[in-house]
């Protein structure tokens, strides 16, 4: 690995601006997301987090500034995709197609060539959920197909938008060793979520979005040591209050 | 272009599967198997399927189409989210919805044809007109309905708009047109009639039915009209064409908006 793979942030958001109607969901976004770590992406509903995630997924077009993945802007094209896993927080997948068919349908766009990581996928098959049409399943086991998606074709970033929303604990559990996994395999994890408690155990830098406007992006002890609190919640309270006052 | 057969083989499993479509085959099967069974012969179902074929197909292939890709609105996301250009995700999302319906028209009337219709020449030509216009109506109102919900991201305003063009292009168009000639009748209208009767896709498919038979009285004014101007093969030929630029014109338009739209 060279010194400059080591510096150069494996996505940055520059001065990113997308307005909807009046709406300004993004105002001037600069964020640097550090290769191989655990970023989570928090703030209240309606901060811009998932614009955010949809314009680095290519869903939505920016207005103004540019995103750079590992250095290089992204110009329009798709193949960056390849290298991206990215799990929607509230999934639908085609009503008739059983899990197996799905899968196979994406296997079948990204190429076959390519090395897969059935791990998760064998999870979501354990109960023999891969041979019937996605529209019996219950929404947990459904989230669990979603998180075999997103891990199997062993992506260098991972995009998670509330990752363990509908899972029991068990699952939660599961899915979140897996995440720290990847992290340590040399994965990007950038992840949206509303519990702190999950946010405390997995996030290693931290986004606070409000009202489409970076309030604070660093490590997560950074946060706290600022804020002068230890628990993430205050500190974040005491962040929102700050702002405000 | 791979792309497309890729997603496009899916999308078919998935739409082929669901229960509207069997439905629709089931319907139009049942009714042209009954109206052979009531004593008709091959043309004299034709013309009783005609008004089947113009008012349930664009109903369907309309209201059908915009609720399926308001459906898929989440999935579209994920595949989005793959390494694939939007032109061909597109491509594979409008043929794996027209397509099957497609499919289903020519299953569900093709097929009792193939079981009692007795094979005659005469009825060749009527028959390929029925199923042609059939197909090209399937074509544009699944256009139409792609187009609305990719244009409204509000599922109740694109449902809501196909039904209203599905209620003026069946219903209202008429009236409006015999209205217009009430109003102008002291002018030479045959022009005015013929270009308006070249905007309504149904009117287009009436034209293109009646043409094959000698039943100008059904024709209405603007039918009339047509075969005046065009006499049969020529007007035939003149039909086809502005039904393919009808399903041309939306398609275009969607692809484009898909292209460029924020999801």
């Amino acid at each position: 690995m060279t010194a400059a793979s080591i510096t150069t942030p494996a996505v940055e958001f520059r001065a990113l601006r997308k307005r909807f109607g009046r709406l300004t969901a993004l105002d001037a976004v600069d964020i640097p997301v550090a290769a191989g770590r655990i970023t989570a992406l928090v703030g209240p509903n309606g901060a811009g987090k998932s614009t955010l995630i949809k314009c680095l997924l290519g869903l939505v077009h920016p207005d103004e500034g540019s995103i750079l993945l590992a250095g290089a802007p992204l110009d329009g094209g798709f193949a960056y995709r390849s290298d991206v896993g990215y799990m929607p927080q509230a999934p639908r997948f085609p009503d008739n197609l059983t899990g197996r068919e799905v899968v196979e349908m994406l296997r079948d766009l990204r190429g076959r060539g390519a090395a897969t990581d059935d791990e998760l996928l064998e999870w979501f098959g354990e109960s023999g959920a891969l041979d019937r049409p996605v529209r019996v399943l219950s929404g947990g086991t459904r989230q669990k197909l979603n998180a075999a998606i997103a891990f199997l074709f062993r992506p260098r970033l991972l995009i998670l938008d509330e990752p363990t929303a509908g899972l029991d604990p068990v699952a939660s559990g599961i899915l979140k060793d897996k995440i720290r996994r990847v992290r340590d395999g040399g994965a990007t994890v950038l992840l949206s979520s509303h519990l702190m408690a999950e946010l405390e155990e997995l996030a290693e830098d931290l986004v606070f979005l409000v009202d489409g406007r970076v309030r604070y992006a660093g490590s997560l002890d950074g946060l706290k040591a600022r804020a002068g609190e230890t628990g993430l919640e205050r500190a974040m309270a005491a962040l929102l209050r700050r702002g405000s006052a | 272009m791979k792309t497309t057969t890729r997603i496009l083989k899916y999308e078919l499993h998935n739409v082929v599967r669901s229960r509207a479509v069997l439905v629709y085959t089931l319907l139009l099967f049942l009714l042209t198997d009954v109206l052979f069974r009531f004593g008709g012969d091959g043309a004299r179902v034709v013309i009783s399927l005609l008004n089947v074929v113009l008012l349930l197909v664009p109903l369907v292939s309309v209201v059908f189409g915009t609720m399926y890709v308001y459906g898929a609105r989440e999935f579209t996301e994920l595949l989005l989210a793959q390494p694939v250009g939007r032109r061909s995700l597109f491509a594979g999302l409008y043929l794996g919805l027209a397509l099957p319906l497609a499919g289903a028209f020519l299953v569900g009337v093709g097929v009792p044809f193939l079981i009692h219709a007795r094979p005659e020449a005469a009825l060749v030509l009527p028959l390929a007109m029925l199923l042609v216009a059939g197909l090209l109506l399937t074509l544009v109102f699944t256009a139409v309905a792609v187009l609305l919900a990719i244009l409204f991201d509000d599922r109740a305003k694109g449902l809501g708009g196909a039904i209203l063009i599905w209620l003026g292009c069946a219903v209202l168009y008429d009236g409006v047109v015999l209205l217009l000639i009430t109003i102008f009748r002291n002018y030479p209208l045959e022009r005015p009639v013929l270009a308006l009767t070249m905007l309504n896709p149904i009117d287009l498919g009436r034209v293109l039915l009646l043409l094959q038979f000698d039943t100008a009285a059904l024709m209405g004014y603007t039918g009339a009209v047509f075969e005046r101007f065009f006499g049969t093969s020529l007007g035939r030929v003149t039909v086809l064409g502005v039904l393919l630029v009808q399903a041309t014109v939306p398609l275009v338009l969607a692809s484009r908006v898909f292209r460029r739209k924020d999801f």
